[in-house]
């Protein structure tokens, strides 16, 4: 930066000849205080940080996420509990011998059912994945317009979507079944995946971010010539991916969560999460093939997490932005 | 706005205008048809001026580019008055040469006017319904997958459900209308109603605002630590939402036989003599699910947290550095929070709805019903009533009062929302 100013006031004499330009002094001055403080902050690693606060809160941080680990810990531990170690009382949390066992008992199970393993797989794959994508990019096309354009009736459609949430869907549920058969989509995918797509919560926490981006964002692109949806594709997604993969992590777990006991009758259409479950109420007969499935049911969604939650990254780009 | 358009539609405005004041001496009918005229664009025909197929196939093939801009509407617009205005002007230059004179000398106070009153009607133009919808068909096109299905499987369902709360439902027969009898009978027959109704309101008072808080702070300190450690991190804290096995942890922690480790622990220190109730003695099962939940609570808001920190402007710090921002907790209220408001007021609404709708953990540790109904709320009396007697009608009513009161507090905590960073 320094040697660009340099060089600026070298070549400005030169091109404007006799003219006479002073020496930008006054102007550099607020830019060099704030280049010294980024220079001392960048040493200090962080602004406003103290060394005692930094204690006091990742000191917080250990003795409750202790706490918060339980159930992790708890799953984990289970799942390798030998037979005697389940049934054990009083329960303990850590296990002593761990074993596999629990795992080849319900692998063992899983391949004398009467649908093949790999077809709940195959239906959870298209009723997990369909509803997770559909729902973060239905959800995401409608935010945007709630988010940045003005139009009739956007406060009204908006506050429908939050007011929603807060229906208990316990009352819905008969009323929905009773749409879904209406629209002869009962016993087929799309009776659990065209309901996933219109979640109010989806479109909500989508629109929260798209109304952080700055408008001139959208502008330029605009007066360049984009239609609404590239904008919406390449310039409003890319910047709003925390928020995306947040909510892909929310009805990936929702999506899994869901038996389809309600609307699917034919035992091939149904996803793995069904017949998990069906193992786990086994009972005492199948205590350990049930831990296992415990653990299973809880990894699927915890993989797909960490791979989501290890790209929400900065993404905000509006340090060139000047509003 | 060129100008030879402009003056000539000054000329031709200014003209009329003229004839009705200056010129006393013609016809009351003439000035009556010229009055007509020239009023039309502005004032007197606003439905045929709304209408955009009156203005002619220029206008039609503009209003049906959704990218339609101001100025391509202002020249339409002008170019229409000067079309419609010349021939007036001719007609009346002819009729009124004196009139025509006199307005000469003022023309350019009579333009500026008249400018305004372009610039008016075209406001008013863009504010007309059917314009601004044909405008944004773009938005209307890519909201629709989404509202489509919302209507279909949230609205048209929440609207039979209230319908159904002044019904009798069994779900075997037909709904019998009973008018406000469910809601009379909820309010003023139901003790057990108002016992779930106190403790979900404590629920909502006590655990709201302290995840709510707990969230955002665990956020906050999680998005010091490098990517990789805060990946690891925000996992450990949001386990216990994403396992699902609350019940198995807790029912262990709160055994009731002095095994529980929470038992164990308080007589191994000498707290207590002998082992405590908890999910068995009314006093104590409200307190212990107040922390169950607080514990299960760091879920949809907290994750939105995290993301939300991801978005803030990190050149904002630097900026409140300067302004004398000094510690981190400035820091978080000056900049950190204002900067994310959205993401604020997105928990606020996600904490609502769990706080108000907590029934699983009360079902699955105290059991539905609970002892002495000391662990009902709005949703387990209202689960009593739709899962277990059938009471489709009535179970509608609670979840409407529900909603209601939650749509209350809702404005509520927006109203304070709003005040945050001032």
């Amino acid at each position: 930066m320094i040697v660009a100013r340099k060089k600026d006031v070298v070549v400005q004499p030169l091109t404007h000849g006799a003219v006479v330009i002073p020496p930008p002094v006054p102007d550099a001055d607020p830019d060099a205080k704030v280049r010294e403080l980024m220079k001392k902050t960048y040493k200090e690693k962080k602004l406003n940080r103290s060394v005692a606060g930094n204690g006091l809160l990742f000191g917080i941080m250990i003795i409750c996420g202790i706490f918060m680990s339980l159930p992790l810990v708890m799953i984990i531990n289970n799942a390798l509990k030998p037979l005697d170690e389940i049934f054990q009382y009083p329960p303990a949390i850590f296990v002593k011998n761990p074993t596999l066992e629990n795992f080849t008992d319900l692998f063992n199970v899983m391949s004398d059912s009467w649908v093949p393993f790999s077809r709940y797989i195959l239906n959870t794959i298209i009723i997990t994945g369909l509803g997770t994508f559909g729902h973060v990019i239905v959800a995401s096309l409608a935010a945007y317009p709630l988010a940045k354009h003005d139009f009739p009736g956007k406060k009204i459609l908006f506050n429908m979507v939050v007011l929603s949430m807060m229906f208990s869907w316990t009352v819905t549920q008969i009323p929905n079944y009773m749409i879904i058969s209406w629209l002869h989509i009962n016993n087929t995918y799309l009776a659990l995946i065209l309901p996933a797509w219109q979640y109010g919560m989806g479109l909500y926490l989508m629109k929260q971010f798209m109304e952080q981006l700055p408008t001139s964002l959208m502008e330029s692109a605009r007066l360049d010539g984009a239609s609404e949806y590239r904008i919406f594709w390449s310039i409003v997604m890319p910047n709003v991916k925390p928020a995306w993969l947040t909510l892909a992590i929310f009805q990936f777990q929702q999506m899994w969560g869901n038996t389809g006991s309600m609307f699917l009758r034919d035992e091939q259409l149904k996803p793995l999460q069904f017949a998990l479950q069906q193992i786990a109420a086994g009972g005492t007969a199948r205590a350990g093939a049930s831990a296992a499935v415990t653990f299973i049911i809880a990894a699927v969604p915890i993989i797909f997490f960490l791979a989501c939650q290890s790209n929400v990254l900065e993404t905000m780009t509006t340090s060139g932005m000047k509003e | 706005m060129s100008n030879p358009k402009d003056i000539r539609d000054a000329l031709a405005n200014a003209k009329n205008a003229e004839t009705e004041t200056l010129t006393g001496d013609y016809d009351v009918d003439d000035i009556v048809i010229d009055d007509d005229d020239t009023e039309l664009p502005e004032i007197g025909d606003d439905e045929e001026e709304d209408d955009l197929a009156s203005y002619g196939p220029d206008t039609e093939e503009l209003s049906s580019d959704a990218e339609e801009d101001a100025d391509e509407l202002l020249s339409a617009v002008v170019e229409k008055k000067i079309a419609e205005d010349e021939e007036k002007a001719e007609a009346e230059a002819a009729a009124a040469p004196i009139a025509y004179r006199a307005t000469d000398p003022s023309r350019t106070t009579r333009e500026a006017a008249l400018s305004a009153v372009a610039n008016d009607e075209i406001a008013k133009k863009q504010r007309t319904l059917r314009y601004r919808i044909k405008r944004n068909k773009a938005s209307y096109v890519m909201m629709a997958p989404y509202f489509i299905l919302f209507f279909c499987f949230t609205v048209l369902p929440v609207l039979m459900s209230i319908a159904l709360s002044f019904t009798y439902f069994n779900m075997l027969e037909m709904p019998k209308f009973n008018g406000w009898s469910n809601y009379t009978k909820l309010f003023l027959n139901d003790d057990i109603f108002m016992i779930s109704l106190k403790n979900t309101l404590i629920f909502a008072v006590v655990t709201g605002p302290i995840s709510y808080i707990l969230c955002l702070l665990f956020a906050w300190i999680i998005n010091e630590f490098r990517p990789k450690v805060r990946t690891f991190l925000t996992l450990i804290f949001y386990a216990p939402s994403i396992c699902g096995n609350a019940y198995m942890v807790w029912s262990l922690i709160l055994s009731s036989d002095r095994y529980g480790y929470l038992n164990g622990l308080l007589l191994k220190l000498g707290f207590i003599n002998e082992q405590k109730l908890w999910m068995q003695d009314a006093n104590l099962i409200l307190p212990c699910l107040i922390v169950v939940q607080l514990w299960l609570s760091l879920g949809t808001g907290f994750l939105s947290f995290i993301a939300g920190l991801q978005t803030v402007d990190k050149s904002l710090y630097e900026a409140a550095a300067l302004d004398g921002v000094k510690n981190r907790w400035q820091e978080l209220w000056y900049v950190t929070l204002p900067a994310m408001k959205p993401q604020l007021m997105f928990g606020a609404v996600m904490q609502i709805t769990q706080s108000f709708a907590v029934a699983d953990i009360s079902i699955q540790l105290a059991g539905n019903p609970s002892v002495n109904y000391a662990g009902a709320t709005v949703v387990t009396h209202l689960l009593d009533y739709g899962s277990t007697r059938f009471d489709m009608g009535y179970a509608s009513a609670i979840a409407t009062v529900l909603f209601l009161l939650m749509v209350g507090t809702n404005k509520l905590v927006q109203k304070l929302l709003r005040r945050v960073g001032e």
